[in-house]
């Protein structure tokens, strides 16, 4: 547990991007009551569904969801799309046909020709170094106080998605050019500049369900879709941990009965 | 075996009576489960079937999860993906041993502290307690070998700071650095032979249990009271003890249950607490994180490591007298390896001949401090090496050296201990018994 106090490092660390001279600053990020919170937390169907629109429409032009295979958007326990909607979804990801590309599938240096494996995931994106998103809710954290104790994760959870939250809504306005670059100011970012623009502005994608796509709803939304391509399983978890905690609850009553019973011939009354 | 006298096993029926000539495997089985055990042991002495548990769940988990992990600097990373997205249960078996090593350690530390306060590493359990310390030694290593295993940042880069340290020894660091990665850097070499002897050391483990079980089985347990168990006759010493069956196997099957309890809600609910979220970016050999922090249970010893550096008084006399062969870096990874065989040492730097604490008024205090001062450390080790932390690191790692080398030698001599029980029985009747005095 005191390793968590470690956690001070977490964000600073997998932050430490190619950015300006700026001293680190102080990060704000904000707890957002997620439905997923909490040990019966569950994802919200619909909210997952909004999420993968947004990732669809505005983040996937630079991201990519590598370890994220297409199939499991049908899951339970995620977005649970229709099947005939995931393959739909699925024809969005253009194939190379092996047979009319063979000229540049052919391996000169071992004289045969490759074979093509069409990936099930999501495709890789590294567009202008942008990071993979399928495990990012989980490799960033917040709340790491007090005094680098990492206490209040105990309350509020990693904060992984709250991070994801934070940055989006998190821009100044501000920007400067330096390296060749332009960084944009933002109070949930290490380092306070990010070179990520601002990607959401209010009504960038129409919900089909009616929600208002303001930008603090499509962050929550995509947040709350990035912890369920980061914990695809984690309703399953969560549920598994609730029946084996009650299991052992009901074990540990047993055989504290038992071993009163067993030793109630030894120890008679206790007096001290 | 020799020890405290009790029954034996007897075969009865003919086929026992054939089976036992040959192989007194049911006899051994009999004497180990039935050993004569101390009364008065309190719940402090349940950690020792909370670690072989640890043992077994990592055992058990660790296998399964090598039939789906591919040790290769490519694959390692997406493969660790591909247990916890499609290997059934998979995403249960990882954090069950990666939470497993947190409860491992968890329990080895009040293992090894309820054994500093009752004076249980005192003759004759020196060979235990050794046993105990290699033990601990072993799963150090263990646990770090597996935690490179995922191929992450924290992977990556805590298995180059850690092997980087057998870089520091004069003269032969480098090329034994170089063994041990199989290269100039941390490479496939590195996670191939960890990923083999992650596999191997845990059986070595288990091997080492069993001498160890073996060793406090044949002086037997030490308790509370620190006082021997009467061995004059079996029915003296039935007086100070019960059969381990069933009454301390029910006892510690039950604390186990609770600590599982509680351990299956880590994993359910927050599995990811004690872990550290930069492991979930693959390892980038280019890109090295502002601070790399070792797990929670190495936290103590990273502090001592970076508590001594260059312009601490001791290390620069070490400097002077060695002729500039001990330097800064040198002097830390000695004070860490150390700080951990000081305790193996223990039986012999302490000079009292009273075994518990309970009996020694000044050790008492002495003893809290220690446990202050691994707490400040753990905390120390999880900061950034700076302003305060570096000064309490260094007088938190000062005081961890002077509990063994002085404190534990002296005490002996100026302390006066308080009258101990003459026997076991005495004492858990006081606690329970009918002859007990009444209530407080």
């Amino acid at each position: 547990m005191f390793r968590n106090i470690a956690l001070i490092a977490v964000s600073v660390v997998a932050l430490a991007a190619p950015v300006g001279a700026e001293t680190a600053h102080e990060q704000i990020i904000e707890d957002v009551a997620f439905p997923h919170e909490g040990p019966l937390g569950k994802f919200d169907q619909f909210q997952l569904q909004r999420g993968l629109q947004v990732y669809t429409e505005v983040c996937s032009g630079c991201h990519g969801l590598r370890y994220v295979p297409l199939r499991t958007l049908s899951d339970e326990g995620g977005p649970g799309l229709p099947e005939d909607q995931v393959r739909a979804y699925a024809t969005a990801f253009p194939v190379l046909d092996e047979d009319a590309n063979r000229d540049a599938l052919y391996d000169p240096a071992k004289g045969e020709f490759r074979t093509l494996v069409p990936s099930d995931k999501f495709p890789i994106n590294t567009t202008a170094g942008a990071p993979d998103l399928s495990l990012m809710a989980k490799a960033r954290a917040g709340f790491h106080g007090p005094y680098g104790s990492g206490m209040n994760q105990l309350f509020k959870g990693m904060g992984g998605p709250e991070y994801i939250h934070a940055v989006l809504t998190g821009y100044t306005g501000e920007e400067k050019d330096e390296f060749g670059s332009t960084f944009y100011e933002n109070h949930a970012y290490a380092s306070g500049w990010i070179r990520m623009p601002p990607p959401l502005s209010d009504d960038v994608v129409t919900y089909a369900d009616g929600t208002a796509a303001t930008v603090d709803q499509m962050s929550m939304d995509v947040a709350s879709f990035l912890m369920w391509t980061a914990e695809p399983h984690l309703m399953d978890r969560k549920s598994a941990g609730f029946v084996s905690v009650i299991f052992l609850l009901l074990l540990s009553t047993l055989l504290y009965l038992t071993n009163k019973r067993i030793w109630a011939g030894i120890k008679g009354k206790k007096t001290a | 075996m020799a020890g405290i006298p009790h029954d034996h096993y007897e075969p009865k029926t003919g086929g026992q009576r054939w089976l036992y000539k040959r192989l007194p495997v049911v006899g051994l089985l009999y004497d180990t489960i039935m050993i004569p055990t101390p009364r008065n042991l309190n719940w402090m002495w349940i950690w020792g079937i909370v670690l072989t548990f640890c043992l077994a769940l990592q055992i058990v988990t660790g296998i399964v999860l090598a039939m789906h992990y591919t040790p290769h600097v490519d694959k390692a990373f997406a493969s660790v993906e591909h247990i916890m997205r499609d290997v059934n249960g998979g995403y249960m078996l990882r954090y069950l041993h990666a939470n497993g090593a947190s409860l491992f350690f968890f329990a080895v530390y009040l293992h090894i502290f309820r054994g500093l306060y009752y004076g249980s590493y005192k003759a004759p359990r020196e060979i235990t307690w050794v046993v105990g310390m290699i033990i601990y030694l072993l799963m150090m290593g263990t646990a770090f070998m597996g935690y490179v295993l995922p191929w992450g940042q924290m992977s990556f880069w805590g298995a180059t700071v850690i092997t980087g340290l057998f870089g520091a020894i004069p003269g032969i660091g480098e090329p034994i650095q170089t063994w041990l990665l199989g290269g100039p850097a941390v490479d496939n070499a590195t996670l191939n032979r960890f990923f083999s002897l992650h596999y191997l050391l845990p059986f070595v483990i288990a091997a080492l249990v069993a001498v160890h079980i073996w060793a406090f089985h044949t002086t037997g347990n030490n308790n509370p009271t620190g006082v021997e168990v009467r061995r004059g006759s079996k029915e003296e010493a039935e007086r100070d003890t019960l059969p381990f069956w069933p009454y301390f196997v029910i006892k510690d099957l039950f604390a186990l249950a609770v600590i599982l309890a509680i351990f299956f809600a880590v994993v359910g609910f927050m599995p990811n607490y004690l872990g550290h979220p930069d492991n979930y970016t693959e390892a980038n050999p280019l890109a090295t994180p502002a601070h790399i922090v070792p797990e929670w249970y190495f936290l103590p010893f990273y502090a001592i490591l970076r508590a001594f550096t260059g312009d601490v008084w001791v290390v620069i006399a070490a400097n002077w007298l060695s002729f500039g062969i001990i330097d800064a870096k040198f002097f830390g990874v000695l004070a860490m390896f150390g700080a951990i065989a000081i305790m193996a040492l223990a039986p012999w730097l302490d000079t009292s001949s009273v075994r518990s604490g309970r009996y020694r008024p000044m050790f008492k205090w002495w003893f809290a401090l220690l446990v202050i001062d691994f707490i400040v450390l753990m905390w120390c080790g999880a900061m950034p090496a700076e302003e305060p932390y570096a000064t309490i690191s260094l007088i938190a790692s000062a005081y961890w050296f002077a509990y063994f080398l002085v404190i534990l030698p002296l005490l002996g001599v100026i302390e006066k201990p308080l009258a101990q029980p003459a026997t076991i029985e005495e004492d858990f009747n006081a606690h329970y018994g009918p002859k007990a005095h009444p209530a407080e």
